[in-house]
């Protein structure tokens, strides 16, 4: 049987992998793709503690549900809003888009 | 146990003993028996895929009153074969400042597609994949593999026209994709179950007459999904050339060629499951799985011929109009209809099977006949608005 | 070591090597394609975990939809922007190192957890996770809520999405 602590790393990982993707690209497309690996390292790590803890307790999958809701909407007005964005300025470059910045 | 009765289990149980008796484990017995047996299910269908070309272009050809392929072999039957090796020594090309990587693996997933749709389809009742409890869903999903084969086959052909025709495509796709997933959960509702498995058991009564509606979205929304004649805005020939797969060619384009008359033949079967009872036929299924074989590969192609029929008798329209058509008009009607489906099956549920069968067929005719007629009503006033405004216009000269 | 603990190792790094590759790649719509091997890596990893219907709802949604409308807005949104300059700011070693540290303090804390190297109990013979989903989303004493609030939350999604993207000419 694989243990659980192989699963919580496999997510932290790609949590991380996530982050770092968040945190340095430049294109606003580009840090959505890490928002959906963070969000999928979470998902991971719910149905792991469903699966490890009492099956009958369904709470861990119901959250991994309501998170594939959530994530569809946010893609779906993030990209909504990047493609917006594009129209006006002529860029999705996040550090360019600096028209709230003093 | 007999192999007349279970040859599948019998099969695997006889080449698992054969495996472990040559000194192997016995997981990896079982997986590689296991790998056989998804190899000999994809040899076959590949077969039966090379006389769907022949079956198609035999019946366009009698719906365009010609005779179609005749001169190879009895009744033509060789001329695929030549098609083959026709596909297999031509020149394969690669466009300049095509993603070759992307641009070989699109024609593998696509045909990766289809083929995986058969590890679902219920043969016999003891001769199936994997009896997947979520059965119905499993089908969406490997046409979302299907939709990103297009799109990458599309972008990465480095072509504006392959792009717009993948853009189209997968438009349409993905929008069709609601209103079938609705109605395939109107036999889920009525079997208690998204297994094909026991979709097919609880047809006592094919669900088409219990649902006739149902079926109707489904076959214009698999239509859809195939990309198939009124739909067929992918490949659009005297707009796009092609489509997305215009710079494919040899045994690549093959590849998505075979993956679409092998996804028409399919869908074609999973109509059958979902709502003419699958492999079940007055019993007949019960004498033996290969009868029931026999049985649901005659439904699937009952299933075909009507894609077909449909294929080369309606014209094809406009991406506007289409994407209308589903977001206006079937995708309202199917949430509608697996509402008051849903309802009806509460309301129902206690009374008698006639009683069920019939609440349910009139419930269908009803919202059948609302649809059309808030549908009417729309039609006349905007025709009386544009022809209003010509009266007018005419007045004014 | 059992099959099933090989697959997960082969599946689980080949998932964390096409997210790398994810957040690395400089063409976003190899990027987009990476996230589809991820998201499908996910999915195999929740056939190991016995949710099946997860794995068939992230094929669906992630792969069906959402992969589908990156590829859409990567192609909406091209010109020099995506192709040119670095794909990554200035202070991405900062990032790299943030996420190394997230990690590190991850694996420390779940390593001090008690429960951390704990094994999974059978599922019970009988057991119908979709059964059991479905009436935990739909009865008042399970998650009704959360799932309608969860609807509304997509509507809104879809008439903003709609609203945001809208050409007004």
């Amino acid at each position: 049987m694989i243990p659980l602590s192989w699963y919580l790393i496999l997510a932290a990982g790609l949590f991380s992998i996530g982050l770092f993707g968040v945190l340095a690209r430049r294109n606003a497309v580009a840090i959505l793709l890490g928002v959906e690996l963070m969000l999928n390292a979470v998902n991971i790590n719910l149905v792991a503690f469903w699966r490890y803890g009492d099956v009958t307790q369904m709470a861990g999958q119901v959250f991994a549900i309501i998170v594939f809701a959530v994530a569809a909407a946010e893609v779906a007005v993030g990209l909504a809003l990047v493609i917006s964005v594009y129209r006006r300025r002529n860029t999705v470059v996040a550090e360019e888009l600096d028209l709230l910045k003093w | 146990m007999n192999f007349w009765n279970d040859p599948l289990k019998v099969a695997a149980d006889w080449l698992t003993g054969i495996f472990v008796g040559w000194g192997m484990n016995d997981i990896f017995a079982h997986v590689l028996v296991v790998f056989l047996g998804i190899f000999v299910l994809i040899m076959i269908l590949m077969v039966i895929d090379i006389f769907l070309v022949w079956i198609e272009r035999k019946v366009v050809a009698r719906f365009q009153d010609r005779i179609g392929p005749n001169r190879l072999g009895p009744f033509g039957l060789i001329q695929p074969f030549a098609d083959i090796v026709k596909l297999m020594i031509k020149e394969d090309t690669t466009p300049d400042g095509a993603d070759k990587v992307v641009y070989n693996i699109a024609p593998m997933l696509s045909m990766m597609s289809v083929l995986i749709l058969w590890a679902v389809v219920p043969l016999a009742p003891v001769m199936i994949g994997v009896d997947l409890n979520a059965g119905a869903l499993f089908i969406i999903a490997a046409g979302s593999i299907g939709t990103l084969s297009i799109i990458m086959a599309g972008w990465s052909s480095n072509n504006k026209f392959s792009v717009i025709g993948a853009f189209r495509q997968v438009a349409v796709m993905v929008s069709f994709e609601v209103p079938m997933l609705a109605v395939m959960l109107i036999p889920t509702i009525f079997s208690g179950s998204m297994g094909m498995n026991s979709i097919i058991q609880s047809q006592n009564i094919w669900f088409v007459f219990i649902s006739p509606l149902a079926a109707l979205i489904f076959l214009i929304a698999a239509i859809a999904e195939l990309g198939r004649a009124p739909f067929d805005l992918a490949e659009g020939e005297s707009e796009l050339v092609a489509g997305f797969n215009v710079e494919y060619s040899g045994m690549k384009f093959g590849m998505f060629y075979a993956g679409e008359l092998l996804h028409a033949f399919t869908f074609g079967g999973f109509w059958a499951i979902l709502f003419f009872g699958g492999y079940r036929f007055f019993g007949l299924e019960q004498v033996s799985p290969f009868l029931a074989i026999v049985i649901i590969l005659f439904k699937a192609l009952v299933g075909y011929w009507v894609i077909m029929w449909v294929k080369y008798t309606v014209m094809r329209i406009r991406i506007d109009q289409m994407l209308a058509f589903n977001w206006k008009f079937l995708t309202p009607v199917a949430f509608v209809l697996v509402m008051v489906t849903a309802l009806m099956n509460v309301l129902l549920r206690g009374a008698g099977s006639w009683l069920y069968i019939t609440g349910m067929f009139l419930s269908n005719v009803i919202v059948a006949w609302v649809s059309l007629e808030i549908v009417r009503s729309i039609g006349k006033k905007e025709r009386e608005r544009v022809e209003g405004v010509k009266v007018v216009a005419e007045a004014h000269h | 070591m059992t099959a099933e603990q090989i697959i997960f190792l082969i599946v689980g790094a080949a998932t964390l090597i096409a997210g790398f590759l994810v957040v690395t790649v400089r063409n976003l719509v190899h990027a987009a394609l990476w996230l589809v091997a991820t998201l499908f890596g996910v999915a195999i990893i929740y056939t190991l975990l016995n949710a099946g219907f997860l794995a068939v709802v992230q094929v669906v949604v992630y792969i069906g939809a959402i992969a589908i409308l990156f590829i859409f807005a990567v192609m909406l949104t091209r010109r020099q922007a995506a192709e040119t300059g670095a794909s990554v700011n200035k202070n991405w070693w900062a990032g790299a190192l943030m996420s190394v540290l997230t990690f590190a303090a991850l694996a420390l804390l779940l390593q001090s957890w008690s429960g951390f190297s704990k094994t999974a109990s059978a599922v019970p013979s009988g057991f119908d996770a979709i059964n059991q989903l479905g009436d935990a989303l739909t009865s008042s004493a399970g998650y009704v809520l959360p799932f309608e609030v969860a609807s509304v939350l997509l509507l809104a999604a879809l008439v903003g999405a709609v609203y945001l993207a809208f050409n007004k000419k």
